[in-house]
């Protein structure tokens, strides 16, 4: 979007004026008028152009309910149900609100899993993606400090199990919560500062958007068959193709998101959050927002404890792992220093956080039975670990899944365990609003182990091993497009 | 490439000065922004008025045995009890290896003011407040705190007995300012 | 090794890990609701026997703090009934210019008024139990109007063998089923201003329609512009539709 070489002549005059001095229109024509986009690109590709849309309904109804709104603990769930009584339109504006967050949400994961099935996020569209994450992360963010708001007891609770979590972290931890709350529990300071940054990282997610759509305007559209654009049969123009195909998504999809705002806005949410928050009362069952679960339920299947009688028998296996290495690559010695260096790596780093935890631990009665209990890595620190992992994760996908073939229609390997990634997902999702006990925490270990051998093990796997089918040469010479229409 | 090397060699003086100044100069400005961002960051650790709460003065003089006061601390309720030579006698006799939480009761009272029990009232559990400080209170079948929540017994020492409770009540940070005179916090 | 915790961070984070609460509760049936559904509306007659249910009986000791005497227009009541309502009270108001508090009836711009004085007078008058305020209770309890109604029907004697704590109750759909609540309903308890049979039954149904109301008073007028939106929006996407054809005939 920097300044194009020529600009477009106009009939107007004041158009061409103003043009000619700032080339806003020029540019509007380059990027959304003549843009070409490939012509194969599905209805999955509305879901972009929706999460926009729903950012800006959110900003704007965001701002409108921020005049009215009281962020101090003693009068901000009370300021709500004001706007939720006595404000005019205040019900509506506020089920928008609410509700909106779920439908930006739904959008954004959709085209997230389009990003994932069509391999948008490979060469060249690596910025274009990580930059996605980053907005996701910042969506979370704010979403998750909007949630403590209207200041009811899902509000205050979540907010101090959440940021509690940052007290698992060794030596830092405390102060880091004192920190985060201004004070020695959840309380105004906590309340105040999250009202500041809800109001203002929604802009900062605009700002970031502008960067993810100048980057996806520099390499164009990936599209269903995984091919670049190769000539003009292959694309169409972005208007009137796409504003008409995107436009009726659109709609669609308004549709739904107003039907749930009129007629069951309170579907989506907990009965907890129409509570005042108390301080002194734990409510019995505290669950993130749906779109936070299959996060949630990551972070609690973690349950054990990291020990040194673990660190031992770790170190004992990695011991063993130097003379199957040797066998392994034998031969190639320079393979065979790597590998060497990276388990001397682990084995050291392990030995040397074993050691730290000892010497750091008071022992009341001092025995080698109590030091082989003494707790290295504490379950809750691993989950949060892994919490944060599960999305950074996300960030190094393009250089994970290096197979040269983007589109999962010719990967039919991937594509089956792209569904199982789905349904862990979803499993993770249910469990992580089920009480932490029974079947539900063996199921969302289950999940959580996919989750994490999805990225980790199976996709290097399949870039090297899986046998694709053959790729069309070119978006026209795609059969599949070329018979289903568009 | 020689053209280039001779080049360096003979503004070597000036070059070098040149990056020195370079360097201070980017290093000042670093050493600045950072000076600038610190109290941006400071500004939401805990205030004044915060910090006032952050710790309470309990005067004991007038709790007798087997009494319980209930403080403030931090915007959670604190137990200060004082328990009777039987009461420490009862909690000292038992196994505490063997117990859900297991800690001894000397680990959990200043030694010296072993009569003394300071807790934080908050179950640990789902965090409701046990019951037990009041006289006619339930007690519970450990004769300490009960909670009416969900049911966990607490002994006289505050630890975890029975029910679904994980660990023991917490100890609050304490020192004693004078025999009579505690600082929670 | 991180022993140092802060008690609360140790109280919230076992708050999620730590198991499930005992507490068992029983899942109230579900009833048939005049306002629930795409097109259900307030039983207005309904609205107002809750209304005298609240007033004569569950105000004793429930506060409706986001209540105003002038919400309850919504009944159906007109500005001088809702005049005369409120007048029935009287109100704290002041300081006056002698800088002295003084008390006057209430007009409708008042907030319902509180029968205690704040939570700590509350709970010294029910025996250490907190009486929740009821403004939102409807929206702010596990399925909602059918809870409210199976709570306020379903005292029981206690199954034998059990003993609660004096002062409790036994209730089938209360969590852990002692409750601080004595049975609030009794045949009769109120005599309706329009001649209905107050049963338990009926005074349950009428003054949970009324907590519904109270907690969502703008449900109508939510409904009445849903559907319009919804005619639009269904219109609106044809229309796209028509128009995306028209515009890709031309591709195939």
């Amino acid at each position: 979007m920097s300044r194009p070489a020529q600009t477009e002549k106009f009939q107007n005059p004041v158009v061409q004026w103003i043009d000619e001095r700032l080339p806003i229109f020029t540019m509007l024509i380059k990027e959304y008028g003549v843009f070409p986009m490939p012509k194969n690109a599905n209805y999955l590709w509305s879901f972009g152009g929706m999460a926009l849309t729903m950012l800006i309904i959110m900003i704007v109804s965001g701002v409108v309910l921020a005049m009215s709104y009281t962020p101090h603990v003693d009068m901000a769930f009370n300021s709500v149900e004001r706007i939720m009584r006595d404000v005019n339109y205040g019900w509506l504006l506020r089920y928008i609100h609410m509700n909106g967050a779920s439908f930006f949400f739904i959008a954004v994961y959709i085209h997230i899993m389009r990003g994932l099935y069509f391999g948008s996020y490979k060469k060249p569209r690596e910025i274009l993606w990580i930059v996605g994450v980053v907005i996701f992360l910042l969506m979370m963010a704010t979403a998750f400090m909007g949630y403590a708001l209207p200041w009811s007891q899902m509000s205050g609770w979540g907010v101090t199990v959440i940021t509690s979590l940052f007290a698992k972290f060794p030596l830092i931890g405390d102060g880091l919560v004192t920190w985060l709350w201004g004070g020695f529990s959840v309380d105004n300071p906590t309340l105040n500062r999250f009202f500041a940054l809800h109001f203002l990282l929604p802009f900062v997610i605009l700002g970031v958007v502008f960067i993810h759509v100048w980057a996806l305007h520099i390499t164009g559209s990936n599209n269903p068959a995984g091919v670049e654009p190769k000539s003009e049969k292959d694309t169409l123009p972005f208007h009137p193709y796409f504003t008409s195909k995107d436009g009726f998504a659109l709609v669609v999809f308004l549709t739904v998101f107003l039907g749930t705002v009129f007629f069951a806005p309170l579907a989506l949410t907990e009965f907890d959050h129409f509570k005042a928050y108390d301080s002194m009362v734990t409510p019995p069952h505290i669950v993130p927002e749906w779109y936070f679960l299959p996060f949630y339920a990551i972070l609690k299947s973690f349950v054990y404890d990291f020990t040194v009688v673990l660190a031992l028998l770790a170190m004992g296996g990695l011991l063993l792992a130097f003379p199957a290495a040797y066998v392994f690559f034998k031969g190639d010695k320079k393979k065979r220093d790597m590998a060497f260096m990276g388990l001397g790596a682990l084995l050291g780093g392990l030995v040397l956080i074993t050691l730290l935890a000892i010497a750091t631990t008071h022992l009341e009665q001092p025995s080698a039975a109590a030091y082989l209990k003494v707790v290295i890595i504490p379950a809750a620190l691993q989950g949060v670990l892994a919490m944060f992992g599960s999305i950074l994760l996300l960030v190094v996908l393009p250089w994970i899944d290096c197979s040269p073939v983007k589109s999962a229609r010719y990967r039919p390997i991937y594509k089956k365990c792209l569904l199982v990634l789905l349904i862990s997902f979803i499993t993770l999702g249910y469990t992580g609003a089920q009480l932490p006990e029974g079947w539900p925490v063996i199921a969302g270990q289950v999940a959580t182990l996919y989750y994490f051998a999805h990225f980790l093990v199976i996709l290097p796997y399949l870039a090297r091993k899986e046998k694709t089918l053959p790729v069309p040469n070119s978006i026209s010479e795609d059969p599949c497009c070329a018979s289903k229409g568009n | 490439m020689d053209s280039t090397k001779k080049q360096h060699a003979a503004g070597a003086d000036g070059e070098t000065r040149r990056d020195f100044l370079y360097l201070t100069a980017g290093a000042m400005g670093a050493v600045a922004a950072g000076t600038a961002v610190w109290p941006l960051v400071d500004s939401m650790s805990p205030a004044a008025d915060t910090l006032a709460l952050a710790s309470t003065e309990v005067d004991v003089t007038s709790i007798q045995a087997g009494q319980t006061i209930t403080v403030v601390w931090r915007g959670k309720p604190v137990f200060v009890h004082r328990r009777s030579a039987e009461e420490i006698a009862e909690v000292r006799a038992e196994a505490w290896q063997e117990l859900r939480d297991p800690q001894s009761d000397q680990s959990r009272v200043k030694s010296g003011h072993d009569e003394w029990l300071v807790l934080v009232g908050v179950c640990t559990h789902l965090g409701c407040i046990p019951m037990g400080s009041k006289t006619a209170d339930v007690k519970g079948d450990y004769n300490g705190w009960f909670c009416p929540c969900h049911g966990s017994h607490y002994d006289k020492s505050g630890r975890i007995r029975k029910g679904p409770a994980p660990k023991n009540l917490a100890v609050p940070p304490y020192e004693f300012v004078s025999d009579t005179l505690i600082r929670i916090g | 090794m991180y022993k140092k915790s802060l008690p609360l961070v140790l109280a919230a984070l076992v708050a999620f890990s730590a198991p499930a609460p005992a507490a068992e509760s029983v899942a109230p049936p579900k009833q048939h609701w005049h306002h629930q559904g795409v097109f259900g509306t307030y039983d207005k007659a309904s609205l107002q026997r809750g209304f005298q249910v609240y007033k004569q009986v569950c105000s004793a000791c429930h506060g409706m703090k986001l209540l105003s005497y002038r919400n309850l227009a919504g009944l159906g009541y007109n500005e001088d009934e809702i005049k005369a309502i409120a007048a029935e009270y009287t109100v704290v108001d002041g300081p006056n210019d002698d800088g002295d508090m003084f008390e006057r009836a209430a007009r409708p711009a008042d907030r319902f008024k509180a029968p205690f004085a704040n939570d700590k007078a509350a709970r010294a008058a029910n025996g250490g139990a907190l009486p929740p305020d009821l403004s939102l209770v409807v929206k702010a309890r596990h399925n909602h109007e059918d809870y409210i109604f199976a709570l306020l029907t379903g005292y029981q004697n206690p199954p034998a063998g059990e003993e609660g704590l004096p002062g409790m109750s036994w209730n089938k759909y209360f969590a852990g089923h002692w409750i601080s609540m004595a049975p609030p309903l009794v045949e009769g308890a109120v005599s309706y201003a329009d001649g209905t049979d107050a049963s338990v039954e009926q005074m349950a149904k009428d003054v949970t329609q009324f907590l519904a109301w109270a907690g969502e008073p703008h449900m109508e007028e939510r409904k009445k512009m849903g559907i319009k939106v919804m005619l639009f929006m269904f219109v609106f996407a044809g229309i796209m539709l028509a128009a995306k054809r028209k515009v890709w005939a031309a591709v195939h």
